[in-house]
């Protein structure tokens, strides 16, 4: 049967990079497609009508939307090859549990350390690091979010690593002196050939965040 | 011999509170898997007990599922918990077995929460022109649900029996309208809305719903209208 599978992505989105790391986890050979977020091309539009954003991943020619959803999709399709999700129920829903809280809570304030100043940034900065924290706590001794193994949980955060480097200069304050454990796991990751060639380089999403800072006038 | 005695339904606890839809549709995911006998202790959410922050310590809120004394929360992870380890003959499957169709699911579950319960708030808890841009929202994310329910060509989101994504959206046939009567708006129409509204009402009469667990309607209104008033302004300073 023939497998068509194609991403509609944008390199700087830590979404985007959780299809793609699954993908590169499960080897699966794919199509990337860079979308202009400013310019949407006709097939993003037909394939995520309802919220015309990227990630879309298209198998077969049939859209699966939302970067969670694009991997739980990937882990049940490709299920023979390196598992994402736990098969015990608990652990599963706990792995879901810590995914769904990235986009909560890591996702929101990392959102307002670059767009807000003053004392919204302030505000930002200490919920940023408070769920940096509670995360770093969840991970304690384990090597991984998933025990031994890279798991669903650690896809869901590791590409909001590439993002630090933006939150920190925006932000001026560092993530390793909070969270040191953190970025030794992130560093673990990174050691892991489908995290590098996943996650944009840090310093070009900067780039991308002073732009878009100066075009919609938040300095 | 009970059925699932294996899982040990008396295990089972769930914290909720009376009027809240992401305890509803826990309830009614039991009651779909058979599993009637548990515990349900209701908690008072404007002054939370200890037990809450325990086995909810993250967010501190309910539902909480409390499964053989571990903990679990948020509405959708719990909904598919229950899935999972309650599947058998006497408990139907509540999500799709194809991965495509569960991923349409999960992705309708979510476009439910993030948009059309989101919007419905938000014209709960506005008034002049800020409701006003919060019913043009909520009437679009409604107007994307009617397709989606007209495109299965089926009375349920699930098909011809309700599922995941019914109870994930079930609190539009009861919730919908009270927020509505407490905001003076109407947006939810039988013209506007024919599947929705013929869905609210099969929803509702459907025997494993028929009533149970909703809250009664005149003290709902009353809840609601109070925390209209608490939180207009609250909204006001923050959008």
């Amino acid at each position: 049967m023939a497998n068509e599978v194609v991403l509609l992505d944008t390199f700087f989105s830590m979404f985007g990079m959780r299809a793609r790391l699954a993908l590169a986890e499960k080897g699966i050979e794919y199509e990337h497609k860079d979308e202009n977020l400013e310019d949407k091309s006709a097939l993003l539009l037909e394939m995520n009508p309802v919220h015309k954003k990227i990630p879309v991943l298209i198998h077969n020619g049939k859209p699966i939307c939302e970067s969670l959803i694009i991997v739980q999709y990937i882990d049940e399709v490709w299920k023979d090859k390196s598992p994402l999700l736990p098969s015990d129920p608990y652990q599963k829903a706990q792995a879901r549990f810590w995914a769904d809280f990235v986009d909560k809570k890591v996702y929101d304030a990392g959102s307002r350390l670059w767009t807000t100043k003053g004392d919204e940034l302030e505000r930002a900065k200490k919920d940023f690091i408070e769920a940096l924290k509670l995360l770093e706590a969840e991970l304690g001794d384990k090597p991984y979010f998933g025990g031994e193994n890279f798991g669903f949980g650690d896809v869901a955060l590791i590409t909001y690593s590439s993002w630090f480097y933006s939150y920190e200069t925006c932000g001026n304050f560092s993530v390793e002196e909070h969270c040191p454990k953190l970025m030794e796991w992130v560093k673990r990751c990174m050691e892991k050939e489908s995290v590098s060639k996943s996650l944009a380089d840090p310093k070009k999403i900067y780039d991308s965040i002073l732009f878009f800072k100066k075009k919609y006038g938040v300095e | 011999m009970e059925k699932n005695n294996k899982n040990n339904k008396e295990n089972v606890k769930v914290v909720g509170f009376w009027v809240s839809p992401f305890v509803h549709r826990v309830r009614w995911a039991l009651k779909m898997k058979g599993i009637k006998k548990y515990e349900y202790i209701e908690e008072d959410i404007y002054n939370k007990s200890s037990l809450l922050s325990e086995i909810n310590p993250v967010y501190g809120k309910v539902p909480v599922l409390v499964h053989n004394g571990k903990p679990l929360s948020e509405s959708s992870i719990i909904l598919e918990y229950i899935d999972q380890v309650w599947n058998d003959d006497f408990a139907p499957p509540l999500l799709p077995r194809d991965p495509y169709q569960r991923a349409q699911t999960r992705f309708w579950a979510k476009f439910a929460d993030q948009k059309v319960l989101e919007s419905a708030w938000m014209v709960l808890c506005s008034e002049g022109e800020k409701q006003e841009r919060a019913v043009k929202e909520a009437t679009e994310a409604l107007e994307k649900l009617e397709e989606k329910l007209k495109s299965g060509n089926s009375i349920f989101f699930g098909g011809d029996t309700i599922g995941y994504l019914d109870l994930m959206i079930g609190f539009v046939s009861y919730l919908y309208p009270v927020w509505e009567e407490v905001a003076s708006v109407k947006i939810l129409d039988a013209l506007k809305f024919p599947a929705l509204v013929a869905w609210q009402s099969n929803f509702l009469n459907h025997e494993l719903i028929a009533g149970e667990y909703l809250p009664p309607r005149a003290e709902a209104v009353a809840y609601f209208r109070w925390r209209r008033s608490e939180l207009i302004p609250v909204y006001n300073r923050m959008y």
